[in-house]
């Protein structure tokens, strides 16, 4: 962690593209370009709140070719822990946010003969650029995508003008149009690979039923937008910073232990890529797992625990941080 | 800087030799005074004295003319020592961009590009290339991208794809390997390409450098250091021309050693790739004579004992046994034993 | 080079039934209709109503929706090629019969895109191999000694565990090359 690759970036232009979701304009401080990435590619912006240094995890939404500038999309959800409050009603143009480096936990097979792209939501942003990049390389591809309703669907007029009816179908809840799933899944050629992003809920539902037709894992792929959820207070003890911290409700192990000055590796931020993953040497209480990404023994042997997103019901945990 | 290209053969007649400055930025890979494996990766980033090895991210040194046309000729005889397997294009791509990149940043005087949008203008003075092209449109290059770029790169290039949670070897330019076969390697993952080494995967060396690598992150660089030996400063020691060069391994006397047998050092870089989500492995060869070696004392020394220690698997594993009681011999004239500092570099 | 047990070798973890799959299509060679027999003994018959079954030696003895005998491998193979072209996601693939056979089958697969993860392997019968020749890349199939003379370009091979899928093949190795001549006499590794 000791090589600093984060990038100054001042936000360029701010626009309102649907209700309740702002897409933010990205441009790099001291001019330079910006990275290319590759399509489902996420970037840590880091915020200050106050005394508080927020980082959340954003997909790229613009070309990953662009290196003018980067494109995300927030939308604002009831229930933040301020995060997409922050962006939504505090962030102002003209405001210098840093961005890591693109992160890529969610890109496409190019192997495959042909891409089926489900999207709930928000979780259309990773496929903007992934669609980008698969026109960009001859891929094929067919996105179906689920808004509530046509004001609150974010980009589905653009993506049907710039790829065509043939490739985008739009579904819409209150207009009682739902993605036809099984239809969709049963008449797909071998080779084909399916990818979702959105809720929880939907991601579960359709990885569910693609399993219980006989889609084997490798042809399946999903992201998920997990935010740490809240609970109790409870104090963390790094055996090898020496240090005592505690974690508020609204925060998660990870956070707190960036607050107190000690270096955590993290990738994801949601639980799901492994990159947190730390050793513990003792608990007094019990540890709520929170990730997709340790094994059940793991989670029952109370050795290992993802402090991006899991948490202490009790008094105290000691981590080998 | 400028460099000074030698004119001198990696066959036949093996005139290859390092020059006295050469010698002394040579990446010696012993730290201690023992060797076992271990995932020693660290981050990829200027360090050592001016002029070492590691001063640039990717290294051209006095050898560069001689090499790539040694790599031409390697490349006429068995073109299957160059393949990609065809989703890999974007990686290509982001090869080349790479390898240009860095060439030129690194020696300016030798390389140039010049971009403007995506035509590009790309300038090797040593090789008298002065070619114009489009980046993204392979039919504007004399090669495919890969192939191309590496044709005027030192040292081998395997691009590895990400997948499934594990990597997966997919393209390479592997002219200058210590004994493997691209041909036969192409597209294993990490685990299988691997499968030869003895004891690293009992120890779980394998299982924690691909975790590592997984989680490699653009603009982050890492690199390593293996080493093995070579008998003449031969750098096509591949299986595939093993009936060939096989017998130079008995060719070795006591009166010879420092003249024939050479410490071959891999200087293994670890990019992640930003298009295709790969990881480029870049793995640069390093060849110097016992004569040469001795030349710096601390060096000499610790050769000796790492030598003279090394666990049977991996005196088998590296091809060393029939020349390994001689070399021992013949380095135990400049180890008296004294202590020697930690670190790689001379004192 | 030479040293022997190295771990890259195939592992064939068994044929056993994906009970989600919509199509099951089985590749069989000889013996290989064993594993089929076992399967039918764990699973019962209910998957076979959905199953295609290619084989190479005689058919197995069982009822299914399909199946198909080839005189020989190749022409199996042609066959396959076009199961595959046309078969739908929900399709598993099973194979089982000599390393070469599953091989070969298991290339066919690996280039119409399907992850050789997904696929069902089982060895049956001989362990004969087919090698190719590092040197002169020529493949000898039944292989069944080690080490063995090229039938290509004349060598004396090492037959070693290090195994690709893309060619189907374990590699050979000369096995004299630091002393020519020097090989030692072939000995019976994979009956």
């Amino acid at each position: 962690m000791s090589v600093n690759t984060e990038m100054a970036v001042h936000v360029a232009k701010i626009t309102q593209v649907a209700e309740k979701v702002k897409r933010f304009r990205f441009e790099r401080i001291d001019g330079r370009p910006l990275p290319v990435f590759s399509g489902g590619a996420h970037v840590v912006v880091a915020m200050r709140d106050g005394d508080l240094l927020r980082r959340n995890p954003y997909s790229l939404m613009s070309s990953p070719y662009d290196q003018s500038a980067y494109e995300i999309s927030v939308l604002r959800v009831e229930q933040s822990r301020g995060g997409s409050a922050f962006m939504h009603e505090h962030v102002k143009l003209g405001d210098t946010l840093i961005v890591s480096q693109p992160i890529n936990l969610f890109p496409y097979d190019v192997r495959g003969r042909k891409h089926v792209l489900m999207a709930g939501g928000i979780g259309i942003t990773p496929f903007m650029a992934m669609m980008d990049q698969m026109t960009n390389e001859g891929s094929n591809f067919e996105l179906h995508y689920a808004v509530r309703d046509r004001s609150h669907g974010a980009y589905w007029r653009e993506l049907t003008e710039r790829y065509g009816a043939h490739r985008i179908k739009i579904y819409c809840d209150v207009e009682k149009l739902f993605i036809p799933t099984d239809a969709i899944l049963a008449n797909q050629a071998l080779g084909t690979h399916l990818y979702v992003c959105g809720p929880s809920g939907m991601i579960d539902g359709v990885l569910g039923k693609a399993t219980a037709l006989g889609w084997p894992k490798q042809n399946l792929h999903s992201e998920r937008f997990l935010a740490p959820p809240p609970g109790n207070v409870f104090e963390v003890n790094l055996n090898r910073s020496n240090k005592s911290i505690v974690v508020g409700t609204h925060q998660s192990i990870l956070e707190a232990v960036e607050a107190a000055g000690v270096d955590a590796p993290y990738l994801c931020r949601g639980g799901a890529c492994g990159q947190c993953e730390t050793s513990v040497l003792g608990c007094d209480g019990v540890i709520e797992h929170h990730d997709i990404f340790l094994e059940p023994e793991d989670k029952t042997s109370g050795k290992k625990i993802m402090i991006c997103v899991s948490r202490v019901k009790g008094q105290a945990i000691t981590l080998d941080l | 800087m400028n460099i000074k290209f030698k004119q001198e053969t990696f066959r036949d007649d093996f005139t290859y030799r390092n020059s006295p400055d050469n010698i002394k930025r040579f990446p010696f890979p012993f730290h201690e005074d023992k060797y076992m494996y271990s995932v020693n990766m660290e981050p990829h980033v200027p360090a050592g004295p001016k002029g070492y090895a590691f001063e640039h991210m990717i290294d051209v040194d006095e050898h560069y003319v001689s090499e790539m046309r040694d790599r031409a000729l390697v490349l006429k005889e068995d073109p299957l020592r160059c393949q990609v397997l065809p989703h890999m294009m974007a990686a290509q791509w982001d090869t080349l961009e790479l390898l240009m990149e860095q060439k030129a940043a690194g020696y300016p005087e030798h390389f140039s590009l010049t971009k403007d949008g995506y035509q590009w203008h790309w300038i090797n003075r040593p090789l008298g290339i002065d070619d114009k092209f489009t980046f993204g449109d392979p039919s504007t290059l004399p090669y495919e991208p890969m192939e191309y770029i590496t044709r005027q790169a030192q040292g081998d290039f395997c691009i590895v794809d990400q997948r499934d949670g594990n990597l997966w070897m997919d393209a390479g330019m592997v002219t200058t390997q210590a004994d493997w076969s691209l041909d036969f390697d192409i597209g294993m993952n990490f685990m299988e390409w691997h499968g030869p080494v003895p004891l690293a995967h009992q120890m779980g060396v394998f299982d924690r450098a691909l975790k590592f690598l997984l989680n490699l992150q653009q603009g982050k660089p890492v690199r390593r250091l293996n080493w093995t030996m070579t008998i003449n400063p031969r750098l096509d020691t591949s299986p595939e021309n093993y009936h060939k060069w096989g017998t130079d391994r008995m060719t070795v006397t006591p009166e010879n050693v420092g003249d024939k047998v050479h410490l071959r050092c891999e200087l293994q870089s670890l990019w992640r790739l930003p298009r295709s989500n790969a990881i480029l492995f870049v793995i640069r060869c390093y060849l110097l004579k016992m004569e040469e070696l001795v030349t710096v004392p601390k060096w000499g020394r610790r050769f000796h004992r790492v030598l003279r220690d090394l666990p049977s698997e991996l005196v088998d594993y590296k091809g060393l046994t029939k020349f390994r009681p001689m070399t021992i011999e013949w380095l135990s004239k400049y180890d008296d034993g004294a202590a020697t500092s930690s670190g790689i570099f001379p004192n | 080079m030479l040293v022997q047990g190295i771990k890259s070798r195939p592992v064939y973890t068994g044929l056993e039934i994906d009970v989600n799959a919509r199509r099951h299509l089985f590749a069989l060679e000889g013996e290989g209709i064993e594993a089929l027999h076992e399967q039918v003994k764990t699973h019962g018959v209910e998957f076979l109503k959905t199953a295609d079954i290619l084989c190479v030696g005689s058919l197995p003895k069982v009822t299914a929706e399909y199946m198909w005998q080839a005189p020989t491998i190749p022409v199996l193979l042609n066959r396959l090629r076009i199961n595959l072209i046309n078969a739908k996601m929900g399709t598993r693939l099973y194979l089982s019969g000599t390393e070469g056979f599953i091989g070969q089958t298991m290339k066919l697969a690996l280039d119409q895109s399907i992850d050789f993860n997904s696929i069902r392997t089982e060895h049956r019968g001989s362990l004969a191999r087919r090698v190719q020749c590092v040197h002169c890349k020529g493949i000898t199939d039944d292989v069944k000694t080690s080490p063995y003379k090229c039938t290509h370009c004349g060598l004396n091979l090492l037959v070693r565990d290090h195994y690709s899928r893309r060619l189907a093949a374990f590699q050979g190795v000369c096995i004299d090359a630091e002393q020519p001549g020097n090989a030692p006499p072939p000995v019976e590794m994979f009956p």
